[in-house]
């Protein structure tokens, strides 16, 4: 098989997201990562559907050559469903804005995850919805100033990796859309996780919430104020690679290497494949500024796919049955003769 | 007492009991019976929507009726030979079904003070009170006598009573003759794995009930129905819901493509899904979605990945699909949805019957979103018309809406069981070349046809988009105005054209005349029967029905043309009639009408064209 570079998923159409859109640098690093996927899986270009919702971010699947469908809003999860259970050897790939997925496709998005089946979703999470001008979204903060909500929301936003953690999800992975290499790796690892991989990219709006994510994306401060997690690694974070994550009673604490008498021993190891979703949960709902926000695969575990089950059934049920065609089945049970 | 045995035509038989009595299984399983020994058959279940309403109230009651004969049994039946009613509800509720010449068999222990009052009786005469004092009544004490019959059998008296059913039975087999080795049967077999402790009691109290009914006394006249002469073959059973899904079963086989179903279960076409859910060995995939929307949208992805893709509903979830059916007609893609009416709006009453949605099959979508819309006419005709419809759906790649109705999904009628030999074979129009340029066009129509090839994804070199977006011929995105036009024109164009490969209507009478009797879907049997009926009495009708609705035959207006009066029955306010009148226009057009929730009387169709004449 022909190796795939990047140009090979790049369609003919002109990207029409706004200069300076987040969403720029999370489709090249889909195009980056697909070709390392492909190698990896053995798997050819014609494999890859790419679907979407409605939104800015759905208007992904134009700008990738490769098989695709925009479809209606919402409902991208449950078209990726009804794509990967019909043919399984299909590889689904689905781009959806925090609206699309967890407002009007809300219902879809925790189903998806529950069933467990093998898609691989990337949330791009503006917290805002761009298409329609700027009105707040379920991921808009508490208090967010937008046009439906001149005098601020007064409703909880949603953090999508606690939602995703608590519909007993096998995968999420959180990142910036400006974190490019992340990115190209955590989407590498999605493709290689079996079930319902979720990344959530937290990108810029740059018309209609510009900076919302500013307080961690700032290259300065970056460092300080996200943690990157890496399987196996330790979870040590800042400028100067001096803070780390320790167990504090039931909670999570930061301390400083070699401050109050915390060792680099004392911090803890990311385990992305523990089975228990308790310390994946504590790390996805870490906050800025109490703590720093947790980037990369934060929980990465092996459970059965939906896909495979579905699949199974069907070849177990067709070893089994003695209806193995129409004229079977329409003699089947109870019949009777006219002479 | 001597009684005497008369040879009937036909009769009518309607079980009636509290919901948890046993009434579906004690009609189905006469009307299994009759079938087997060769009699012409149509069943009707009348039940509540709740899963067991308070016992012994009217909206308790559940019903099953049979109508069984020698010849012409076409309909359910509109009122009764014999009411069987298990509790004075039942028979408060169903008085109103018996012939003048009825019998009503009771169960007298049903009839204390308690049970009449919960029924809402207000003096000690319940015959006299609902004015059916002059039918022939069979007050008998089921309930004790099957306890009587069961003492020595080691069951608890709860078991024992839930037999009082089958003690009925065999009263009901006396009285029309009845043979009772088939229940035997069934019996054995039904239980033989996992209770065959309780063959035996239930064969004994099936007996007793029979012998009691002979020997009672009170029985002056039994019934002989002669067995039919029906097509040589084998014949089964088929509820309406059954034979939707193996006509998509028989699609699936007959176009090499895997079944699709997603949906989301809904009162009453639930049925299907169950249905579908069993036949894994034909590689039939089913997923319960977790709402109405997930069904269709999952059944989109799957047309997309190139399985014959299914979603099956009711009137509120066909609103609920309304937006994915326009990304299905936007997108070109093949799909089936059934939509098993149910009396509307809303929440309505879901398990009555009635053929409301039409219109919303017909528009209800945003945009310019035409859909094929095919109906089926009778339990077994609906493995035809899931056939047809999914044939339509994959050779001229649109979603097809088929319509069923409650009193199709639910009722059922013996079923020359036909031979996939003679089916057709479905042929997509799958993609395989590309154009010179090397880039397929999604939405390049064949010139006879306006069908748009399909490439599956995994077809090397084929990649392409689509979308709820306009695109051109290209599958490139277009807002531009002339282009929209075309695709508009075009998507419409490729619809009217199924209107080549469908069969014309059949005529039934003179293609000239004072009135043609136009029906569609579910009430084919009643207008048949009310059409023959009129005939007997000397007058001239004619009669078409349409299995095809979007488009309709060629030959319609044709037809329609030949007649000064087109009288167009239906169970809503006139939707079929509306929508006749606005392609013929010149048409005169009389609408007869019912909205109960019920089918059609024949009596009252009768009356209706007598009127029309």
């Amino acid at each position: 098989m022909a190796t795939l570079s990047f140009k090979d998923f790049k369609s003919d159409q002109e990207v029409r997201w706004c200069p300076g859109c987040g969403d720029h640098a999370v489709l090249a690093a889909l195009q980056r990562a697909l070709p390392k996927v492909s190698s990896a899986l053995n798997y050819e270009k014609e494999r890859y559907v790419v679907v979407s919702g409605i939104g800015c971010s759905s208007r992904l699947p134009y700008y990738m050559d490769t098989y695709g469908f925009h479809s209606i809003h919402g409902r991208a999860t449950a078209i990726s469903t009804g794509i990967k259970v019909a043919n399984p050897w299909l590889t689904v790939w689905q781009a959806c804005g925090d609206g699309d997925a967890l407002a009007i496709g809300g219902n879809h998005f925790i189903h998806a995850i529950r069933r467990n089946i093998d898609i691989n979703i990337i949330l791009f999470n503006n917290q805002i919805y761009g298409l329609t001008k700027g009105q707040y979204s379920p991921t808009s903060k508490f208090g967010a100033i937008t046009k439906t909500s001149p005098y601020g929301t007064v409703e909880h936003p949603f953090n999508p990796g606690s939602l995703v953690l608590g519909a007993k999800g096998t995968f999420f992975a959180r990142s910036l859309d400006v974190e490019l290499k992340l990115n190209e790796e955590i989407m590498t690892a999605a493709a290689l996780h079996d079930g319902a991989s979720v990344m959530e990219m937290l990108t810029n709006c740059v018309i209609f919430n510009d900076g919302a994510h500013r307080n961690i994306s700032d290259p300065a401060t970056r460092a300080d104020r996200t943690i990157i997690l890496r399987h196996g690694e330790k979870m040590i974070f800042g400028k100067d690679r001096d803070k780390g994550l320790v167990l504090d009673g039931l909670g999570l604490k930061v301390v400083t290497i070699g401050q109050d008498g915390y060792t680099e021993d004392d911090i803890l190891v990311h385990d992305a494949h523990c089975e228990n979703a308790g310390i994946h949960m504590m790390l996805a709902d870490m906050k800025y500024p109490d703590f720093p926000v947790a980037l990369g695969v934060i929980r990465d575990v092996k459970d059965v796919t939906y896909d495979d089950g579905v699949r199974d059934q069907v070849k177990d049920v067709m070893l089994k049955s003695k209806i193995h065609s129409v004229d079977d089945l329409l003699h089947s049970g109870s019949t009777w003769e006219v002479e | 007492m001597q009684h005497k045995v008369i040879d009937a035509k036909d009769v009518v038989i309607r079980f009636a009991g509290d919901s948890g009595d046993g009434m579906q299984l004690t009609g189905s399983l006469f009307a299994d019976m009759s079938a087997i020994y060769g009699n012409q058959l149509s069943t009707f279940p009348d039940y509540p929507a709740e899963i067991r309403a308070p016992q012994g109230t009217v909206s308790g009651v559940s019903g099953f009726q049979v109508h069984i004969g020698s010849e012409n049994v076409n309909t359910p039946g509109d009122h009764c030979d014999l009411l069987v009613a298990m509790n004075p509800a039942a028979l408060m509720a169903n008085a109103k079904w018996c012939k003048r010449t009825a019998m009503i068999l009771v169960d007298s222990n049903a009839f204390d003070e308690a049970g009449m009052k919960k029924a809402g009786f207000k003096t000690d005469d319940p015959f006299r009170e609902l004015g059916v004092e002059d039918r022939v009544l069979i007050v008998a004490p089921i309930t004790e006598l099957t306890e009587l019959s069961l003492k020595d059998s080691g069951m608890d008296i709860k078991a024992i009573r839930k037999c009082k059913n089958m003690f009925t039975l065999g009263m009901a087999c006396f009285i029309y003759d009845r043979p009772l080795d088939y229940i035997f049967t069934y019996l054995e077999k039904k239980f033989a794995k996992k209770h065959p402790e309780v063959i035996e009691p239930n064969k004994k109290v099936l007996k007793d009930g029979f012998n009691y009914a002979a020997n009672m006394q009170m029985i002056a006249n039994t019934y002989h129905i002669e067995p039919s002469h029906p097509k040589k073959g084998t014949y089964r059973n088929i509820t309406g819901n059954q034979a939707t899904a193996w006509g998509l079963l028989a699609a699936s086989e007959k176009s090499g493509l895997p079944l699709f179903c997603g949906s989301y279960p809904i009162t009453p076409a639930t049925g299907i899904l169950e249905e579908l859910a069993i036949h894994k060995s034909l590689g039939a995939k089913t997923l319960q979605a977790e709402d109405e929307i997930a069904g269709i949208c999952t059944a989109i992805g799957a047309s997309y990945a190139g399985n014959l893709a299914v979603t099956t509903t009711s009137g509120p979830g066909l609103s609920l699909k309304s937006e994915a059916l326009g990304l299905a007609v936007m997108a070109e893609l093949p799909l089936v949805v059934v939509d098993v009416q149910r009396a509307g709006p809303s929440t309505g009453i879901p398990t009555k019957t009635e053929q409301t949605d039409l219109n919303q099959a017909l528009y209800g979508r945003n945009g310019e979103c035409p859909i094929p819309v095919v109906a089926a006419h009778s339990p077994s005709n609906c493995f035809d018309t899931a056939f047809n419809a999914a044939k339509i759906a994959l050779e001229h790649m649109t979603p097809v809406m088929m319509l069923s109705e409650g009193f199709l999904g639910n009722g059922s009628e013996p079923w020359l069981i036909p031979s996939m030999k003679d089916y057709p074979v479905i042929q997509p129009p799958f993609a395989t070349s590309l154009p010179e340029d090397g880039k397929f066009k999604p939405f390049e129509r064949d010139p006879q046809t306006l069908v748009p090839k399909w490439a599956i994804p995994g077809q090397k070199g084929f990649e392409h988009r689509v979308g709820g977006l306009e695109k051109n011929h290209d599958g490139v995105l277009s807002s531009d105005p002339a282009n929209h036009a075309l695709m508009v024109a075009e998507r419409e164009a490729k619809v009217q054209k199924i209107a080549d490969f469908i069969p014309e209507l059949q005529l039934d009478g003179p293609a000239k005349g004072k009135l043609l009797v136009v029906g569609w879907g579910g009430t084919y049997g009643h207008i048949l029967s009310a059409v023959n009926e009129v005939r007997a009495e000397g007058l001239e009708v004619s009669r078409v029905h349409f299995d095809y609705i979007y488009p309709v035959p060629r030959n319609t207006g044709g037809i329609l043309s030949g007649f000064d009066k087109v009288l167009v029955c239906e169970l809503n306010s006139g939707q079929f009639a509306n929508y006749l009148l606005g392609l013929f226009p010149d048409t005169k057009i009389v609408k007869f009408n019912k909205v109960q929730g019920q089918p059609f009387l024949v009596s009252e169709l009768v009356d209706a064209i007598k009127e029309a004449l």
